[in-house]
């Protein structure tokens, strides 16, 4: 079954310098090892081509269902250097939650939203 | 000190300089609190800090947490409420003699403590450390601190809880700092409270956790929570409690008459919020492990922080410098339907064009279209036919101020001389604004040596 990623997961997103990083959160248990399948490092630098210019990194974090993701070069300068409306990568949380990803069939009955 | 079975309550009462002004006063007077903590400094914020002090030595602090404390300051030594914030800046003294002051000013001479920190601020050692060999190499690129050197406008160390345990332990009720790090503010009351040893790394990294989770004040307790965020109530929302227990284990919760909710969504999305590699978050007293937290929903807006590992910190402590880095201003301009998108990229085309022929040669022109696109880009698919309006919004930069200043007088010309339906400008012409970099850097701790003095107002 193929659902967006909001369906699955919430998100807060940060700055540190020309550097983004996303927390990304499993919304139930059962949907951490979807996210860990689908949500890899490649894949979300595909995801944000256009916006960020560097590498993308992930890390694992099994203790609160979540991963967190560093975007290099994401913030056009970092926040006091760049031009644009969201220099501190603040709705990047968003744009993430934003992918297609599949989710096994058996857990339909745990989608929310 | 000790205290088993009971625990300490460490409220966050502002996430950074222009936080909500009420949240502190909310936090003393609606529940009880142990100790009201508050982050004032942002990266940027020491480098405008630091302009101020130059334009009047008096100044360079953050100004509101003077008249902050003339509120609450009473009512904190009837209750026993200890505050520590880094509102100090680049002028902690300073800060210091307005809070004495304003103490007395409320009646409490002879009654408070305050206690100020000092010895972050490297901007007047910064030849002495290059010549002693301290590069002060930027931790992202590699480059050394001479290529800023004559366009420094702040450099200050970051500071653990060392300082302010000692103004602690001398009775200060008041601690003011300049650059600690944010987690310090939390941490520093809790190994206090419960008389830790500098290398219990485990509870250390705890109390690292529970700063973290305090740094930004309503971020852990609902505030920009992406989960279920129709139902919170945000007009009086409650900051977070960290309750803490002698083993590390904490409670984050809020006062049960405020707003907001504290839940493991919420406090999980903190916990990521700014982080880089959860195995290593190094801090001047410990690197903790955030792989190892553990968080359980006890109550209804609580929930228990436990399990978390830390080991020793580095040889290391963090520099915060920032420079001038050129000029920049944004202005905008919004165009209403029918065919505001094209408008507004005819307009843009138009101060591109007249850009190009004054030959004003700058580093970046960026432009957005705000309401088709402009956070998310090509992620947010097909724009809806003809949108109601949209805002132009067209941004440079240079190393130059007057560019920048040419730049600032195209933006009203479109209003007669450019596409139709062009509103919004009443604002007037944008600022232009100093671009302050950011340069990372580290210095062996041997090198810095914090001050702590203790004054009864």
């Amino acid at each position: 079954m193929r659902v967006r990623l909001l369906q699955v997961a919430h998100a807060r997103s940060g700055d540190k310098g020309d550097t983004a990083n996303i927390g990304l959160i499993a919304l139930k248990p059962e949907f951490y090892p979807v996210i860990l399948k689908e949500v890899t490092a490649e894949r979300v630098k595909r995801h944000f081509k256009g916006i960020c210019q560097g590498d993308v990194e992930r890390f694992e974090l099994p203790n609160l269902v979540a991963l967190n993701f560093l975007l290099r070069r994401a913030l056009g300068g970092g926040g006091t250097l760049s031009l644009r409306t969201d220099a501190q990568g603040k709705t990047l949380s968003a744009a993430l939650l934003r992918m297609m990803i599949d989710v096994p069939d058996e857990l339909a009955d745990l989608l929310e939203r | 000190m000790s205290i088993s079975g009971k625990s300490v309550r460490i409220a966050s009462g502002q996430g950074f300089w222009g936080d909500w002004l009420e949240a502190p006063v909310r936090q003393v007077e609606v529940g009880p609190i142990d100790y009201l903590v508050m982050d004032y400094l942002a990266e940027v914020t020491m480098s405008i800090l630091q302009k101020q002090r130059n334009r009047d030595p008096s100044q360079g602090y953050a100004r509101d947490f003077v008249p902050l404390l003339g509120r609450i300051l009473p009512l904190c030594v009837e209750k026993g409420v200890r505050v520590i914030a880094n509102a100090g800046g680049v002028n902690p003294l300073s800060c210091r003699d307005a809070v004495l002051e304003t103490a007395q000013a409320a009646g409490l001479a002879g009654q408070v403590r305050i206690g100020v920190i000092t010895g972050d601020d490297l901007m007047e050692r910064l030849d002495d450390l290059l010549s002693q060999g301290v590069e002060l190499r930027n931790m992202d690129t590699g480059e050394p601190l001479t290529m800023v050197r004559d366009r420094i406008q702040s450099a200050n160390a970051y500071l653990g809880a060392g300082p302010i345990i000692a103004a602690l332990e001398r009775g200060a009720e008041v601690v003011i700092a300049g650059r600690t790090t944010d987690t310090a503010l939390t941490y520093a009351p809790m190994m206090f409270e419960h008389a830790w040893p500098a290398d219990d790394w485990d509870k250390i990294a705890a109390g690292v956790v529970a700063g973290h989770i305090n740094e930004c004040g309503a971020q852990a307790t609902g505030g920009n929570t992406g989960v279920d965020w129709q139902s919170i109530d945000y007009s009086d929302i409650g900051y977070p409690i960290i309750e803490s227990h002698a083993d590390g284990q904490f409670i984050v919760t809020k006062h049960e008459a405020l707003g907001g909710r504290v839940t493991v969504p919420t406090v999980s999305e903190q916990l990521l919020y700014e982080m880089g590699d959860p195995a290593e978050y190094i801090t001047p007293d410990c690197t903790a492990d955030f792989r190892t937290i553990q968080l359980e929903q006890e109550a209804v807006d609580r929930v228990r922080v436990f399990g978390v590992r830390g080991a020793p910190p580095t040889e290391m402590l963090k520099v915060s410098v920032s420079y001038l880095a050129g000029y920049k201003a944004v202005g905008t301009m919004t165009y209403s339907w029918p065919d505001a998108l094209e408008k507004a990229r005819a307009a843009d085309r138009t101060i591109r064009a007249r850009l190009e022929r004054l030959g004003l040669g700058f580093a970046e022109v960026h432009t957005e279209y705000l309401g088709a696109g402009a956070c998310h880009g090509p992620l947010a698919g097909p724009l809806p036919p003809d949108l109601p309006e949209v805002e132009l919004r067209i941004g440079v930069k240079h190393s130059e101020r007057p560019p920048v200043d040419r730049f600032t007088r195209e933006i009203a010309a479109l209003i007669l001389a450019g596409p139709p339906t062009a509103t919004g400008f009443a604002g007037g012409r944008p600022r232009v604004q100093e671009m302050v970099a950011y340069w990372p850097a580290l210095v062996p701790k041997k090198q810095i040596e914090p001050r702590v003095s203790v004054e009864v107002a």
